[in-house]
């Protein structure tokens, strides 16, 4: 399903300038947050989802189901699980008591 | 056949976009939160708008996946404790590897289908990235699995190590990319697809097993970037930009903080993932003097007094003072001290805990000021200044043998020069050799003290004796 009506070479195009953008935008990060930050591209990769609904809507047969199935499921772990395990980790970084102030438990 | 082709090309045009700024606003302390929410409505987005270009879907099959994945996720992610976290993303990183590889594998499958039926051909532009991909996805998915079951401690974390392993790996590679080709130039048969399939799955746990358990973070951070690149090669088996887009910022990314994290270990990646780090014991330069050392074994008391009566002390918490628990004692500890004059201070090593900034999620978890927090860099000229340094489970960056000693395992990578404080005291259960399974030279210098325990009681009864013994200022 190619939203651009792309080909191999305008994908290939793609794939080098995104590579170019990450490469930038994680150069510039405290070390404080690499473990929030692997968890939170840990979800964005999760997008492999997309392209498990995709197979799931050509599917044929009993066994293309099941690994149409599998692939939901697993993305679907991956994308739910990685944005709500990220954002349990960054809540910590929020609650901040001011001095003097009891810590909400 | 797909449905308002602009509707789709312009929802993943915006999906790309707060992607781009949701890892933007990740990289900042202020507004991380907020980032993964940007990221998070991204992937709503592209799953929305994914929806109605497909039109209709196998929803029988679909929807359980679709809610039974959330749920699960969500309570795997709810549940975990926070000294779980590193092996809790390696085993989420695993499920997007997993599905990078089934979508190769479904449209392998469909594509001979198609071929034997003489309704299409399989060209090298679509079995190239069939193949890659699948390789890469299966790799992440096995060795992610492994990464977990090591940190897990559902297996143990030592280096797994074989005669000849790194020749065996090498040839197992080299068997899996000439079966790639064959598969991809001369003959595309399902069976030698399955072959393939279970050798890449085989690599994926032969490239982990030797790794030892204090280098699984950069493992993780290797293999979130290898699923990244997954997602990106199956984005060209199905011609679907999003997933292009996506997968190689992750890739991308992963490849950048697994340089960082080997940097901070003053180690190449090569190294960390060749050298089997930790499975020979101190082979050299120990045996001769083993004999006659001591060490000073103390009462939680005397450091009490040592600590209300010091002008600055730094706490060094490591991954040992996570599996306590003892955070939330060790800030107690802080603020008492604070009431009595003492200046605190926390040094935070880079790879302290299982994955850098670990610690300082845990520490965060327990309202420590994040003021407090001093890396390496700023931390380490303030020893020779401080009276007490307090090590609290932490272990192998703090042994001054990776200053001293070139013929340790970890001589050269960074540490924290906790031995240059007046006095230093170690919290510990036992005398047991820490995670990389190197013995400690602190521990024998005659200005330590030992404190053995639960690094959770140790504080607790540390908080005891200084209310006790020093008055609050």
């Amino acid at each position: 399903m190619s939203a651009f009506g792309g080909s191999l070479l305008i994908g290939l195009f793609i794939f080098v300038l995104a590579v170019f953008i990450g490469f930038e935008l994680i150069s510039k990060v405290p070390a404080t947050l690499h473990t929030p930050l692997m968890s939170g591209t840990n979800a964005i990769h999760g997008i492999v989802l997309v392209g498990a609904l995709v197979i799931a809507a050509g599917v044929h047969g009993t066994a293309g189901t099941v690994i149409a199935f599998l692939a939901v499921l697993l993305g679907t772990i991956n994308v739910v699980g990685g944005f709500v395990v990220t954002d349990r980790m960054l809540e910590m970084f929020k609650r901040r008591p001011g001095p003097g102030e009891e810590r909400p438990r | 056949m797909i449905h308002f082709p602009q509707l789709v090309a312009l929802g993943y045009l915006a999906t790309a976009i707060l992607f781009i700024f949701g890892i933007r606003l990740l990289g900042s302390p202020a507004t991380a939160r907020r980032g993964n929410w940007l990221a998070a409505v991204g992937m709503l987005i592209a799953l929305l708008v994914t929806f109605v270009g497909l039109g209709a879907l196998p929803w029988a099959a679909v929807i359980p996946a679709l809610v039974v994945g959330a749920v699960l996720g969500t309570a795997a992610a709810r549940m975990v404790r926070m000294t779980a976290m590193p092996q809790m993303v390696a085993l989420f990183n695993g499920m997007g590897g997993g599905a990078a590889a089934l979508i190769g594998a479904d449209e392998f499958i469909h594509r001979t289908g198609e071929l034997a039926s003489g309704v299409a051909t399989l060209s090298p532009g679509s079995s190239v990235p069939i193949v890659i991909g699948c390789l890469i996805g299966s790799v992440s998915f096995s060795g992610s699995l492994i990464a977990f079951s090591k940190l897990q401690g559902l297996m143990r974390g030592t280096p797994v190590t074989f005669p000849y392993q790194r020749a065996a790996n090498g040839a197992l590679l080299a068997v899996i990319v000439a079966l790639g080709v064959v598969i991809v130039a001369v003959h595309a048969s399902i069976w030698l697809f399955l072959a393939y399939e279970l050798l890449a799955l085989g690599f994926g746990v032969a490239f982990v097993l030797p790794v030892g358990g204090a280098d699984m973070p950069v493992i993780i951070s290797l293999l979130n970037s290898f699923t990244g690149l997954a997602a990106a090669v199956s984005g060209f088996v199905l011609d679907n930009e999003v997933l292009i887009v996506a997968g190689a910022l992750v890739g991308a990314s992963g490849t950048i903080l697994t340089q960082l994290m080997s940097r901070a270990m003053n180690r190449s990646l090569a190294n960390v993932l060749f050298s089997a780090f930790g499975s020979q014991v101190e082979a050299a330069g120990e045996a001769g003097e083993a004999g006659d050392r001591s060490v000073h074994s103390v009462t939680p008391e005397d450091v009490a007094i040592l600590l209300g009566y010091a002008r600055q002390v730094v706490f060094v918490p490591g991954y040992g003072m996570a599996v306590a628990k003892a955070q939330h004692e060790v800030k107690e500890l802080a603020t008492q001290l604070e009431r009595r004059g003492v200046e605190v201070k926390y040094a935070i090593h880079p790879v302290a805990g299982r994955m850098p900034g670990h610690m300082n999620v845990l520490l965060a978890e327990a309202d420590v000021p994040y003021t407090q927090l001093r890396e390496m860099a700023d931390i380490n000229p303030e020893f020779p200044r401080t009276d007490v340094a307090v090590v609290i489970g932490a272990n192998d960056v703090t042994n001054p043998a990776a200053r001293s000693n070139p013929s340790s395992p970890i001589y050269g990578m960074p540490i924290l020069n906790v031995d240059q404080a007046e006095h230093v005291v170690v919290l510990k259960r036992s005398m047991n050799p820490g995670f990389a399974g190197i013995e400690n030279q602190l521990y024998y210098d005659p200005r330590t003290l030992m404190l053995f325990g639960d690094a959770r009681e140790s504080v607790v009864r540390l908080l005891a004796a200084l209310k006790e013994l020093v008055p609050a200022a």
